[in-house]
C-alpha cells in the first residue's frame, strides 16, 4: 500500500486559484478525509492525486516517488465517484471484471475470478453478480462501483462524495461498511466530503478546507474540541457550536449586545473584542444558573432535546436530556462549563487557545 | 380556526394503490409532519388536501366542511414547494405582493401585509432584490412569505428545506418552528427526513406504502414505536433489531441474540405469555439502551468493540455479537480503539419486542 505526500501544491485555473499551498502527508493505511464546503478545492486535490489534473506548482509523492510526470494509470490509484458510472448493459460480474480485462494487465481468467470473488464477498454483493446494473438500488450500485475499485487492488483509494446521492438511512449503514472495509483491506483511503458527520465518523484524520486552503488537519476529536478558528468550529459539529461576540472583563465573558456575563477559566486575557465558542452540550440549564433566558425553540431528537435560548438578541443552543420538560417562552436559567469555552479573536476568528498538534 | 380532517381517503395511480384508507384529524394550530420514504404516499396526500390531486374516495374536511370537490384556489390553503417557484423578473416585494394583487387587494393593504410578513421572516432588507441575487435560504423564506401573505387557513409545506445544505437546514428549522409559534396557522409538512420530523412536529404521521403506520408526538413515536418500520425509520443511528429467543435461567429471562445471551428481568416471561407471543420475536434496542462498562458487572456480557464512530459530543460503538453488531452510544472517547474488550447489557426499560412476522410491537415495557 502507499503513503501519499503533497508538497506545496497550488493549482490555478486561468486567473482563479483553486487550491493554494497544500501540504498533506497521508500515512500508509490511513483513512484521510478532505472536508469542506462546495468550492473549497477538495475535489481538485483528489484529481491532482489521481493524475487527472496537473498542479500549477508543487509535487505529489506516492511512497518515495515524485509522480508529477506519471499518468493516472501508472499511479495505480482507484477513483470512486458520487455517480456510479457503471456499464448499464453489463452484469455486476462483467462490471467488476472490466478493469481487469484491459490488455495491459494481461490477467488470467482464473485470477480475475478470484478477485471478483473476494470483492463481492467483502461487499456482500455475491447474490447480485449475474444481475444487470440497471436493476440495482442506489446502495447496491455504489457497492459495485467500490467493488470495481477493489478488484484492481490499487495502492490508494480515492473517493469523491461516494455517499452523497444516497438517502439518510443508507448513508448511515454505508458509513460503517466503508470504514470496516478500509480496516479489513488495510488500504490508504482519501475521502472527499462536505458532510461533517461522514468526516467525523469515518476519518482517522480530517483536513478541513476553506477557499482552496487547508485550515486544520487533525483527528476528529481534535477538530471538534480544539478547532483552529471559527470556521472549523462552525463547520464541524451538529447542532452547531454557539459563537457569541463580546468582551472579557476580569475572568468573565461579557456577551453583547444585550449583555450577559459568564465565567471563564484559564489564564486571564487582555481586554478587547472576542468571539466565545461553546458547544450546545456544554451549555447547562439549571434553576440556580447565572443567566436568565426565554425558551425560543425546542427540538425533540428522541434521546435529547436541542433547546434554543433567547437572551436579548442572542440565541444560544443547549443540548438537554429528553426528560427535561420545558415550553416555548418559559423563563429558564442557564450557565456554561467554563473550561469548555473557546476564545476566538473577533477580527481574525483565530482560536487564541489553540493547541498545536 | 382551521381543522383539517381526512376520512377514508383512497387514491390509485393506475394499478398502484398510493393512499389506503387514510383517516386523520389535524387540529387547529397544530403542526403535523407526514414522514416516510419516497413513494410512501405522503406528498400525494398533501397535494390532495391542497386540491392539486384528486382522490378516488373519501372526504377532506376543512373546519367540518367537505372541500374535496373545490378547486385548489377556492380552498384557502397555501402550498410551499421544495422548488421555490419565484418569479425571476419580479423583486422580492413584487413576488410577495403577487398573490394579493391577483385577488384585487388595495395598494395600501398590500404594502402593510408585505412589510409585516417580510419582517416576520427577516427578509425586510431584501424587498428590492430580485430572486437571482438571493441565497437558497432567502429564496425559501420568500416562497414561504408568498404563502403567508394571503393569511390562509392552513399552510402545506412539501420538503421546503430539503434542497438546502445541512447547516442552513438547522437554522431554517428553528425559524419555521418560531414562525408557526407566532402566527399559529395549522400546518402540514412533508419530509423524508426523520430529524426534521422529530424537530418540528407537534405530531408525526409515519407513512409507508400508502398506510398510516403510526400517529403520535415525537416522544411517542421514538419511545413507543408501533411496529418495526417506525422503530427503524425514526432515530439515528438506527435502532438495533435482532431475531431473538427467550428462555428462563437463574431466575431471569435470558434473551439470545446470535448465540450471545443477555439477561432481562423475569417479568418479561409472564408478559410474553400474556401477549400470547408464541411466534418469532425480534428484540429492538436503541444505541442509548445498550449500556457499556469498562468493568465486568452483574448482568453485563463481555463484547469486543468493532467500529467506533465519533460524533464529537458522543461516540457510536459497534460491539461484535456473533456475526452481528450491537450498536451502543457512549460518551466521547469511552472506548479507546477497535478490538478493545468492554462489558455491555441491555437496559430493560429501553428494550422493545416485536412480532417478527407482522412487525407489530408487542407493547411490552419492562421496568428497571
Amino acid at each position: 500500500m502507499a503513503r501519499i505526500r503533497l508538497d506545496h501544491i497550488t493549482k490555478n485555473f486561468g486567473v482563479n486559484t483553486a487550491v493554494k499551498d497544500i501540504d498533506i502527508d497521508v500515512a500508509d493505511g490511513e483513512f484521510f478525509v478532505l472536508l469542506g464546503p462546495t468550492g473549497a478545492g477538495k475535489t481538485t486535490i483528489l484529481r491532482i492525486i489521481a493524475g487527472l489534473e496537473k498542479p500549477t506548482s508543487g509535487h505529489v509523492h506516492i511512497n518515495e516517488h515524485d509522480v508529477n510526470d506519471w499518468g493516472p494509470a501508472e499511479r495505480d490509484v482507484a477513483l470512486v465517484l458520487q455517480q456510479y458510472s457503471l456499464y448499464p448493459r453489463l452484469t455486476v460480474r462483467e462490471n467488476l471484471a472490466f478493469p481487469l480485462r484491459s490488455r495491459v494487465r494481461n490477467m488470467a481468467a482464473a485470477d480475475i475470478e478470484k478477485r471478483i470473488d473476494y470483492a463481492s464477498k467483502t461487499l456482500r454483493i455475491g447474490h447480485l453478480l449475474e444481475r444487470k446494473t440497471d436493476r440495482l438500488s442506489g446502495g447496491e450500485m455504489q457497492r459495485v462501483s467500490i467493488g470495481r475499485a477493489i478488484v484492481r487492488e490499487p495502492q490508494v483509494f480515492l473517493m469523491d462524495e461516494p455517499l452523497s446521492a444516497l438517502d439518510a438511512k443508507l448513508r448511515e449503514s454505508l458509513r460503517t461498511e466503508l470504514k470496516d472495509l478500509q480496516r479489513r483491506l488495510g488500504g490508504t483511503f482519501i475521502f472527499v466530503t462536505h458532510d461533517q458527520v461522514e468526516a467525523m465518523t469515518m476519518g482517522d484524520r480530517i483536513a478541513v478546507l476553506n477557499k482552496g486552503r487547508i485550515v486544520q488537519v487533525g483527528t476528529p476529536q481534535d477538530v471538534y474540541s480544539n478547532p483552529r478558528n471559527t470556521f472549523v468550529a462552525g463547520f464541524v459539529g451538529s447542532p452547531a457550536i454557539n459563537l457569541l461576540s463580546g468582551k472579557v472583563a476580569g475572568n468573565a465573558a461579557v456577551v453583547s449586545p444585550k449583555v450577559f456575563e459568564l465565567p471563564l477559566s484559564g489564564a486571564p486575557t487582555g481586554e478587547g473584542a472576542y468571539t466565545f465558542g461553546i458547544r450546545p452540550e456544554n451549555v447547562v440549564l439549571e434553576s440556580g444558573a447565572p443567566v436568565e433566558a426565554r425558551i425560543h425553540d425546542i427540538e425533540n431528537h428522541g434521546i435529547e432535546k436541542i433547546v434554543t435560548l433567547r437572551v436579548g438578541d442572542n440565541l444560544v443552543r443547549a443540548t438537554v436530556p429528553a426528560r427535561v420538560e420545558v415550553k416555548v417562552e418559559d423563563a429558564v436559567r442557564f450557565g456554561w462549563i467554563a473550561d469548555k469555552v473557546m476564545l476566538f479573536d473577533a477580527a481574525t476568528g483565530i482560536n487564541l487557545r489553540h493547541k498545536a498538534a | 380556526m382551521a381543522e383539517i380532517e381526512l376520512r377514508h381517503i383512497d387514491k390509485h395511480f393506475g394499478p398502484v394503490h398510493v393512499i389506503r384508507d387514510v383517516n386523520l384529524t389535524v387540529k387547529d394550530r397544530e403542526f403535523v409532519v407526514f414522514l416516510g420514504p419516497s413513494g410512501c404516499g405522503k406528498t400525494t396526500t398533501l397535494r390532495a388536501i391542497a386540491g392539486l390531486e384528486e382522490i378516488d374516495t373519501g372526504d377532506i374536511l376543512l373546519d367540518g366542511k367537505p372541500i374535496q370537490h373545490l378547486g385548489a384556489p377556492d380552498r384557502d390553503i397555501a402550498f410551499v414547494f421544495q422548488n421555490y417557484a419565484l418569479y425571476p423578473h419580479f423583486t422580492v416585494y413584487e413576488n410577495l405582493a403577487f398573490p394579493l394583487r391577483a385577488v384585487g387587494t388595495s395598494k395600501s393593504e398590500i404594502d402593510t401585509t408585505v412589510r409585516s410578513v417580510a419582517g416576520s421572516l427577516g427578509i425586510a432588507h431584501l424587498l428590492k432584490v430580485r430572486p437571482s441575487a438571493l441565497s437558497g435560504g432567502d429564496m425559501q423564506r420568500v416562497a414561504i412569505g408568498r404563502a403567508l401573505v394571503r393569511r390562509p387557513k392552513a399552510l402545506l409545506l412539501d420538503e421546503p428545506i430539503g434542497s438546502l445544505d445541512a447547516k442552513l437546514r438547522e437554522t431554517m428549522r428553528v425559524e419555521l418552528k418560531r414562525l408557526h409559534y407566532e402566527n399559529g396557522s395549522t400546518s402540514i409538512y412533508v419530509t423524508h427526513d426523520q430529524v426534521e420530523a422529530m424537530s418540528l412536529a407537534d405530531r408525526i404521521v409515519v407513512m409507508h406504502d400508502g398506510v398510516l403506520q403510526q400517529v403520535g408526538t415525537p416522544t411517542e413515536v421514538y419511545l413507543r414505536p408501533a411496529n418495526l418500520f417506525v422503530a427503524q425509520f425514526i432515530g439515528s443511528p438506527v435502532m438495533n433489531i435482532s431475531a431473538t429467543r427467550v428462555s428462563e435461567a437463574d431466575g431471569k429471562a435470558q434473551i439470545v441474540v446470535d448465540q450471545q445471551q443477555f439477561e432481562l428481568p423475569r417479568e418479561l416471561l409472564a408478559m410474553l405469555e400474556q401477549k400470547k407471543a408464541g411466534g418469532e420475536l425480534s428484540l429492538g434496542v436503541r444505541p442509548e439502551g445498550v449500556l457499556v462498562s469498562h468493568e465486568d458487572k452483574p448482568g453485563y456480557r463481555p463484547l469486543e468493540a468493532h467500529i467506533i464512530q465519533p460524533f464529537g459530543g458522543f461516540d457510536i460503538v459497534d460491539l461484535r455479537v456473533g456475526e452481528q453488531s450491537l450498536r451502543a452510544r457512549t460518551t466521547s472517547g469511552y472506548v479507546g480503539k477497535p478490538g478493545d474488550r468492554v462489558w455491555a447489557r441491555i437496559d430493560p426499560a429501553q428494550a422493545h419486542f416485536f412480532d417478527t412476522r407482522s412487525g407489530a410491537s408487542l407493547d411490552i415495557r419492562l421496568g428497571e
